[in-house]
């Protein structure tokens, strides 16, 4: 468990002869903590952490090559995705077709290009969903606590106990297949671990001795939750978010591979997966690039992810 | 409380144990000497960041080398350098020749091990011939030893299950299990209370008493020295700025920094209206010490040579007396507070 | 517990029997006409007839009983059907999380133990990029690598014995076994800085003894819990290997029944996943105190 490390106020007029926190590498940090380092801000601390880390910044690069190929799609694309020619079926790739055409006809490469969009717009606004109903929550029963926190939690373990894939489709099932249903499923299988990190991050801060300094000073309740409890506590939500994005998306590549997800005319990665699958063996560029596109995306956020939770807690390392 | 005056049974020279981190090179311990003889008490004394710790890890091995370096200087223990020797005999000498207690007892013991067993695994380290149920006997024996009622029923304990002072005695017992020569003690009672603070060195003192152990006391209240200790090494910086008897150092301080201390003490005679004297400043960075003496910057008595010059350790008061200071007549007309 | 089994039917049974169109017609083939006589027949035998509260404490009762019902497209029990392939889920499963203890555990304490040295990189690395190679592109890769181009290991199915369960083993245990590796080089790198790793060394006991007995004994208490859970969700069915591998299990009767709207055995298997898990989630709080004495006295 991360310590919290409480600055000490020495009392006024008395020679400090505190010793240092224990520890076992308590001597050197010991040297280290007494030492006149300048202080900086904690924020610039850990952005400045985070951009030294290489994968980080290679993360960062490929979410930024994925989104700008979501936005710019039309642009970037040289067919149109759903533009069917019976003619070129299964062709290998070319310099027409950069990464081939599929069983009908259809470019491969725009139908990746066009993919992300679906892929990050079904990451973003899943993960989305489940952050505001797992805030909410998670602050009402970490902070509120009581009768709140049982009933909360209660509901949230009905969530947990349902693997992800299968209470998607069965939501997909009652809805009925597209984007918002998708996104529906994945966000409503989230929500549960973001409450339960909120509020044990929260329970933790709640009993820190900071916490309980900023009330003795006579702060309300309101500031103490904005300005203390609640932006410590995001940190080890917002890598999980980082995280759940890269698995939304892998969960919304599964769930239309197995049928239940986008129909199968959209350009979407997972559907174009399945439907390679019968060429298998001989027309192989029909599953791997979608693939590897998918595998290029997540990967983005996992290192951005890990990334940010290097930066945040070095030691963790 | 006196001291036996034969040979030291350990003793470091001019040890220096610099860490190299990103940051720059800690100088945690730069040429630090002391010594201890059988069944004698030195109290090392020093505020955090002085030292005082690294040391005595230095002398159990503790001092995880990769980052850290022994630059020069002597660990000499039964007429060993325990720098020179190699990872094996040093294993055999910790926690059967020398050994250490440390601060938190309760971190510092394995909370999913019963406390029994954990007596008895240093018991058994040190000797394979002895038996699980020995090794257990054994260690129900120490406990009780040290004081700790129905020894037989909390051997089979786990350390959350006794109280901070129980934990410190169980502690205690895993360190004197095997008699070792030395007891390294690093705050032992910093993390407790302060009635059970005097019961545990009334414990140690017992023990010492009994087998003739020496014991280096590390701590940063002056209190508990004066009432334990025999001899005392005040510690600043990474280097040490008085050594001598408890009478010597606290009746007649040759250096500034102990001088300062002694009067930063709140006492018991004072006016409630006087304040407090502390000293001016704040400890110096390990990393950027300042040339010359260490303490310079927030001296009373400081003058050029001090910032040019790192003041040599020598006699002052007699040939047991020593202090690092260019000064130090001049802190001998001050009158100590002790004495008053 | 009972509860949360409670409220999962619930919200499963609403949603399936609220889905648009007509499973008698599915069932029965798209296409196929069905005289009046015949459909109205087969309502009743699935109580279809009766009014949705009604169908819900009828299944109720039957769950009660433990029969899942009947499943629509072939007419027999559900229990029957889910009971032929339980067997192969449950060996897919075990050989998976046998491989997620030995590769991940061990993995793990290498990367702690000589933290930051090439291996330490090497396993963290590693690692990392599995957990972001979907559970899919895994089984596609293996398949196409040793299946396809290598011919060492068959394609799908389970005919050829101990070999047929190599690739999909790996698959499902894949991520979990990077998940499980870097817990527990997290959880160990962290133990190893304690205090009382600190004792054990000073007490004089070798490397070999405070690592594998002292640092071992703490860490591995988060990681077996998550092991537990982790076999209780593999007992529900691993959709997607199964799909990959068509391999005959309960994950791979799920999706079927999904397709063709087969809501008893959609709803058959889903109850039995979340029983499973919540039961293995049981076990794992048990063990979890048995592991942990801090906790025991509780």
């Amino acid at each position: 468990m991360t310590e919290q490390t409480v600055p000490q106020a020495p009392a006024v007029g008395e020679v400090t002869l505190e010793s240092g926190a224990g520890g076992f590498g308590g001597a050197e940090s010991q040297a280290a903590a007494v030492g006149g380092i300048t202080r900086q801000t904690q924020f610039g601390n850990i952005r400045r952490r985070f951009l030294r880390n290489k994968l980080a910044l290679l993360g960062l690069v490929m979410i930024t090559i994925v989104f700008l190929t979501a936005i710019f799609a039309p642009i970037i694309a040289t067919h149109p995705p759903k533009a069917q020619d019976l003619t070129i079926t299964l062709q290998s790739p070319s310099s027409e077709h950069w990464l081939g055409t599929d069983e009908l006809g259809r470019d491969v490469f725009s139908r990746i290009v066009y993919g992300t969009r679906i892929a990050v717009s079904v990451g973003l606004a899943s993960i989305f969903l489940a952050l505001v109903i797992g805030v909410i929550l998670g602050s009402i029963s970490g902070y509120v606590g009581k009768v709140w926190d049982t009933l909360i939690m209660r509901i949230a373990d009905v969530f947990f106990a349902f693997p992800l894939i299968i209470g998607a489709v069965v939501i997909i099932l009652v809805v009925g297949r597209g984007v918002t249903p998708v996104i529906l499923a994945i966000g409503l299988f989230s929500w549960a671990t973001v409450a339960r990190l909120l509020r044990s991050s929260i329970l933790s801060i709640r009993e820190s001795e900071y916490v309980e300094a900023a009330r003795s000073l006579g702060a309300s309740k309101w500031r103490i939750v904005t300005r203390h409890v609640l932006p410590n506590s995001m940190a080890p939500v917002l890598v999980y978010a980082m995280v759940s994005v890269a698995t939304a998306i892998v969960a919304q590549a599964s769930l239309s591979y197995l049928g239940v997800g986008v129909p199968p005319d959209v350009p979407d990665w997972g559907n174009m997966i399945a439907a390679g699958q019968k060429f298998f063996g001989f027309k192989d560029y029909l599953w791997f690039f979608p693939s590897m596109a998918v595998v290029f995306t997540v990967l983005g956020f996992v290192f951005v992810g890990d990334g940010m939770r290097d930066a945040l807690d070095p030691r963790l390392r | 409380m006196t001291a036996d005056t034969s040979e030291p049974v350990l003793s470091i020279e001019d040890l220096r144990v610099h860490f190299h981190t990103d940051a720059g090179v800690v100088k945690a311990v730069d040429g630090v000497s002391w010594s201890v003889a059988p069944g004698e008490t030195l109290g090392i004394v020093g505020e955090s960041g002085s030292g005082k710790s690294v040391s005595a890890l230095a002398v159990m091995g503790l001092v995880p080398v990769p980052p850290a370096r022994y630059e020069s200087g002597r660990i000499l223990f039964k007429g060993r350098d325990l720098i020179a020797a190699d990872e094996k005999e040093r294993r055999a000498i910790r926690g059967k020749e020398i050994s250490m207690i440390f601060q938190d007892p309760l971190t510092a013991l394995n909370p999913v091990f019963r406390v029994g067993h954990q007596i008895a695994e240093v018991i058994q380290a040190h000797d394979k011939k002895v038996g699980r149920v020995a090794a257990r006997a054994k260690a129900v024996e120490l406990l009780g030893e040290v004081g700790i009622p129905n020894p037989k029923q909390r051997a089979r304990e786990y350390p959350h299950q006794f109280s901070g002072g129980m934990r410190q005695r169980a502690m205690i017992a895993m360190a004197l299990a095997l008699d070792p020569l030395v007891l390294l003690a690093d705050e032992p009672t910093t993390a407790l209370d302060v009635t059970v603070q005097a019961q545990i060195m009334d414990l140690l003192i017992r023990l010492q008493s009994q087998r003739g152990t020496a014991i280096v006391l590390i701590t940063h209240d002056l209190g508990l020295v004066a009432g334990h200790a025999d001899r005392v090494l005040v510690m600043y910086a990474g280097n040490v700025a008085e050594l001598g008897t408890i009478d010597d150092v606290y009746y007649r301080p040759r250096h500034p920094y102990t001088l300062g201390l002694l009067n930063s003490l709140a006492r018991m005679d004072q006016r409630r209206t006087d304040r407090l004297k502390p000293i001016v400043g704040q400890p110096p960075s390990l990393i950027r010490v300042p040339p010359g003496c260490p303490f310079h910057p927030r001296c009373p008595f400081a003058t050029d040579i001090c910032r040019k010059e790192m003041p040599p350790l020598e006699p002052k008061d007699g040939p047991d007396h020593l202090a690092a200071c260019h000064h130090s007549d001049q802190v001998a007309l001050q009158q100590s507070p002790a004495a008053s | 517990m009972m509860l949360v089994l409670f409220g999962a039917s619930i919200i499963l049974f609403v949603c399936l029997f609220i889905v648009p169109g007509d499973p008698i017609a599915t069932s029965q083939g798209e296409g196929r006409q069905l005289d009046p006589s015949t459909r109205a027949a087969l309502e009743r035998r699935y109580n279809l007839d009766k009014p949705l509260p009604q169908q819900y404490v009828g299944y109720l009762g039957r769950l009660a009983q433990g029969d899942l019902g009947e499943s629509y497209v072939y007419r027999r029990s559900v229990n029957t059907i889910l009971k032929e392939k339980l067997g192969n889920t449950f060996r897919l499963a075990l050989a998976a999380i046998i491989l997620e203890i030995v590769l991940g555990i061990v993995a793990g304490i290498i990367a702690a133990v000589f933290r930051y040295s090439f291996l330490d990189v090497l396993v963290t690395l590693s690692t990392t990029f599995a957990i972001g190679v979907p559970t899919l592109v895994i089984g596609l890769a293996l398949q196409n690598i040793f299946a396809i181009n290598l011919g060492w290991l068959p394609l799908q199915g389970q005919s050829a014995g101990a070999k047929s369960i190599i690739l999909p083993a790996l698959t499902l245990a894949g991520v979990e076994t990077a998940l499980v590796s870097r817990l527990m080089r997290g959880t160990m790198s962290e133990v190893m800085r304690a205090d009382f790793i600190r004792t054990a060394y000073a007490k004089g006991l070798s490397k070999r003894v405070v690592i594998l007995k002292h640092a071992l004994r703490n860490s591995v208490i988060p990681v077996l819990t998550f092991l537990g859970i982790s076999f209780g969700g593999l007992l529900g069915g691993a959709l997607i290997t199964e799909t990959v591998f068509n391999w005959n299990g309960i994950g791979l009767a799920l999706v079927g029944a999904i397709q063709s709207q087969d809501n008893p055995i959609v709803l058959g298997v889903v109850t039995y996943g979340v029983a499973v898990f919540v039961l293995v989630n049981l076990v794992v709080d048990v063990a979890y105190a048995f592991l942990d004495p801090r906790i025991r006295l509780e």
